[in-house]
């Protein structure tokens, strides 16, 4: 076991950590803004898939991460559009139409890939990473810190951007009302239904670049059901955070140390049959949900489609 | 706007210069599926002056402040401000117009703190706490109140809160300023500084329309009042007729005009208002003791107020009374009796024998009844039909159900006998108890109560938020009761009604029995003051 803690194996460790952590980072992010609003987007995983088919297809044939990245954001909301119609404007449950989202989602990213390259799985080859100048030089951190795609820092900026504006703007503080009490936003003069909409669509936005990460930098290539339950495991951070979205940064990071751990022990030669290892980070999911359920809070709103006029 | 002379002129009636009203209804209708909630009004509110709407449950009365607010739009009529032809078609609107609504049910966002529930809707990009601040502390100097503006809202007292409330709804250059219910949930003490308040929004030149069911509130704060039933202004009494006139004089009108001619003789003034003079009966109390709570703790936890060591023992047949400033753990007690809250420490015993184990159903079968604060969520499943409400905490049990099947023929026919025997105003019995009035809900609920039997009931604000008739339909209710030798706890916060009812008043505060005070001379003021130990 000694082989465990070298320099290769951290490194992978790290490395595969913030990859596995980019996209659900993006998607607690997104669901956090759109809790907050008093939105529970149970779809996350359809828009991710939705961001995943559109990013792939995006860099794949425009030779562009970027735009792959945000064709994908795009394509998130595109699905969270329909969120947008059906629970905030039609006020429908949000929980079915959640699911509904999702299973849509999985269904029709399957019918066009299988339409368009039937058995094939093309890949995107050379994404461009950077290489932060002498940073990247630390060893473990250098290699897997300082050496990705600027994505990442990006979606690192997004959280803090996010939390600001959630402290410091009108916008912020309309999405906190929004949540817990939408006849209080109503009455200051505040449209709820155009509050929730922005939220959601944002929400789309990001859970649509963390899905375009997925296929176009994680995977380079699309599969049917790629996001393996990131997305839900995305709704359940944004619950751990309890929208202070600070705490989305390090619970992805922890989620994404159990993800990646398996290619690290491999690499150490340790052998563990990799099913068990697969199951890591979904036990963790229920390892910190019975130690912290209790500490989740959910806005008051939460879920709540807002009548004018009812009390 | 406003120029100086509408400040010092009053009451325009007849000829002249007289100013436009602040506000003018004209022929306001509002119809919901089955019901004019409002039918052709008329009301003019003047700047400087306090316009009393007063009126029972389901009078109209908040739905015409909804209309004002730009919550609601009216099916017909017209609405000028300042002279002008408006319509509030959003809050926004409202807003912009200069009408400031303090709603009945609390419109802060809990989770926020004070300034930024007063910074929601600002219209900046960026959050200007600065601005904000300088502006509060200006309205709370105005209005002689301390707030601490960085506390969050969920730890104000419900005093605090309204005060944020009025603070907020004068926030952006209110001329016009609607307050539904203010004094529901207040102390005496609280009453007395909105009062204060109202009087100096009044000489800064505010047009104030104060909603209320409490007749002795309109008239005392009122410069003039409107009375609405059934969704029409039957009458209203001009500020020379309220100066003009004695108090019990206007209440014997107002009261006739609210339910006919001659209902004041009827039921007299006194019962249909709270009688507050002292000491009004002595009873003789038994000996025997119904209930005991020894050394009785609840814990509330982190959210909620915690009871500690309360030791007490109600006699048979005897009205206690439970006093104290809301959230003093009153609620806490109450659920910890009837058995829907574990105690952490202490005993509570049922004619000797100790209860603290036993559950909901148990501690019902033994005869204890509950009479919840929470009418609408935890009183009742709103959309059942009234009959299956009766039944509702007999799930089960013979008659009503055999061998786990309903038998709604028992039901129906148990439910029609009660709803005539409390005077509930239902179209059937079938109906949805949801679509009743709050009034009727409670007659209801202490319908349910009563028809089992029961030994000790307890009571958590039994008349909070009814009308001057249901409230005294309970009071004589309650009364009776003890005639009939049934114990009864009575949890309430206004003293006036304690002080009409009780026979002793126990007293809390943070939790903790500050005293007792047996009912007679002095009780007003003894209970007061423990109220604040």
């Amino acid at each position: 076991m000694s082989n465990l803690l070298t320099e290769p194996v951290l490194t992978a460790l790290v490395a595969g950590a913030l990859l596995a952590m980019v996209p659900l980072m993006f998607a607690a992010l997104g669901e956090s803004i759109s809790e907050r609003a008093g939105v529970l987007n149970i779809g996350l995983e359809g828009m991710m898939l939705f961001g995943a088919y559109a990013g792939f297809n995006g860099a794949l044939y425009i030779h562009s991460s970027w735009i792959g990245l945000l064709l994908g954001a795009f394509g998130g909301m595109l699905a969270a559009l329909v969120m947008v119609v059906l629970c905030v404007w039609m006020r429908l449950d949000q929980i079915v139409v959640g699911v509904g989202l999702f299973l849509f989602a999985e269904g029709v990213t399957s019918l066009l890939h299988g339409a368009q390259f039937g058995d094939s799985y093309p890949r995107i080859d050379h994404v461009s990473e950077i290489e932060v100048p002498l940073l990247s030089k630390i060893p473990v951190l250098g290699e897997s810190v300082f050496h990705q795609h600027p994505i990442v820092y990006v979606g690192i900026a997004a959280v803090f951007l996010v939390h600001w504006m959630l402290r410091r703007t009108s916008a912020g503080l309309n999405l906190r009302a929004a949540g817990e009490t939408p006849s209080a936003l109503d009455a200051a003069g505040v449209d709820v239904t155009r509050t929730r909409t922005l939220a959601v669509l944002a929400c789309g936005a990001l859970a649509g670049i963390g899905g375009a990460y997925l296929s176009i930098i994680a995977a380079g290539s699309f599969t049917p059901m790629m996001t393996q339950g990131v997305g839900f495991i995305g709704i359940v951070l944004a619950m751990l955070a309890r929208g202070k979205v600070m705490w989305v940064i390090a619970l992805s990071f922890l989620f994404g140390i159990s993800l990646s751990i398996s290619t690290a022990l491999q690499l150490a030669g340790v052998n563990i049959s990799t099913d068990v290892i697969q199951m890591l980070p979904y036990v963790t999911v229920i390892a910190v949900l019975l130690l912290f359920a209790r500490r989740s809070y959910l806005p008051s709103a939460l879920a709540l489609p807002y009548f004018r006029g009812e009390r | 706007m406003i120029t100086p002379d509408h400040l010092t002129s009053t009451a325009p009636t007849g000829g002249g210069a007289s100013p436009a009203p602040a506000v003018e209804l004209r022929g306001i209708t509002k119809a919901y599926p089955g019901v004019v909630a409002n039918d052709d009004i008329d009301l003019s509110v003047y700047a400087g002056e306090v316009h009393g709407l007063l009126g029972e449950n389901g009078a109209g009365k908040s739905t015409l402040m909804s209309i004002l607010s730009g919550m609601v739009q009216p099916d017909a009529g017209t609405i000028r401000v300042g002279g002008q032809e408006v319509s509030i078609t959003s809050p926004r609107k409202a807003l912009e117009l200069g009408i400031g609504t303090v709603y009945q049910h609390l419109t802060l966002v809990p989770t926020l703190t004070v300034l930024e529930n007063l910074m929601m809707g600002s219209g900046s990009a960026l959050l200007d706490f600065g601005g904000a601040r300088a502006r509060f502390d200006e309205l709370v100097a105005t209005l002689g109140a301390r707030i601490d503006p960085n506390a969050v809202a969920s730890t104000l007292s419900l005093g605090e809160l309204q005060q944020v409330e009025i603070v907020k709804a004068l926030w952006r250059e209110t001329r016009i300023l609607v307050l539904d219910e203010p004094t529901s949930m207040l102390t005496p003490q609280g009453v007395t500084e909105l009062q204060g308040v109202m009087q100096r929004l009044k000489d800064s030149g505010i047009a104030i329309i104060f909603i209320t069911h409490k007749l002795h509130e309109a008239i005392e704060i009122g410069d003039r009042v409107s009375i609405l039933k059934a969704g029409r202004r039957v009458g209203g009494i001009e500020p020379d007729e309220l100066r003009a006139r004695t108090p019990d004089e206007l209440k014997t009108r107002i009261i006739d005009t609210m339910f006919g001619e001659g209902a004041a003789q009827l039921a007299g003034v006194a019962e249909m208002e709270v009688h507050t003079e002292e000491g009004g009966h002595h009873r003789e109390l038994s000996g025997e003791v119904a209930l005991e709570l020894i050394d009785l703790s609840v814990d509330g936890g982190a959210d909620e107020a915690s009871v500690h060591d309360m030791t007490l023992s109600v006699h048979r047949g005897e009205i206690l009374g439970i006093a104290g400033v809301d959230g003093n753990g009153q609620r806490q007690l109450a659920q910890a009796i009837a058995g829907q809250r574990p105690i952490s420490g202490g005993d509570i015993r049922l004619e000797g024998s100790s209860i603290r184990k036993l559950g909901v159903p148990d501690r019902q079968r033994r005869g204890i009844g509950y009479v919840t604060d929470d009418r609408l969520h935890e009183g009742t499943v709103l959309d059942m039909s009234v009959a299956m409400n009766i039944v509702l905490k007999r799930i089960g049990e013979r008659p009503f159900w055999r061998r786990g099947a309903i038998r709604q023929q028992e039901i129906d026919a148990f439910a029609r006998d009660l709803v005539q025997r409390y005077e509930v105003r239902t179209p059937s019995v079938e109906t949805n108890i949801g679509t009743l009035s709050g009034g009727n809900i409670q007659k209801v609920l202490l319908a349910r109560e009563l028809a089992f039997d029961p030994k000790l009931i307890l009571y958590n604000k039994p008349t909070y938020g009814l009308d001057v008739k249901t409230a005294s339909f309970v009071r004589s209710q309650i009364r009776e009761q003890a005639e009939q030798g049934i114990t009864v706890i009575v949890i309430s916060t206004e003293l006036d009604e304690l002080v009409a009812l009780c026979d002793r008043i126990a007293v809390m505060s943070s939790g903790r029995l500050t005293g007792v005070v047996d009912n007679g001379a002095g009780a007003h003021a003894r209970v007061g003051e423990l109220m604040l130990a």
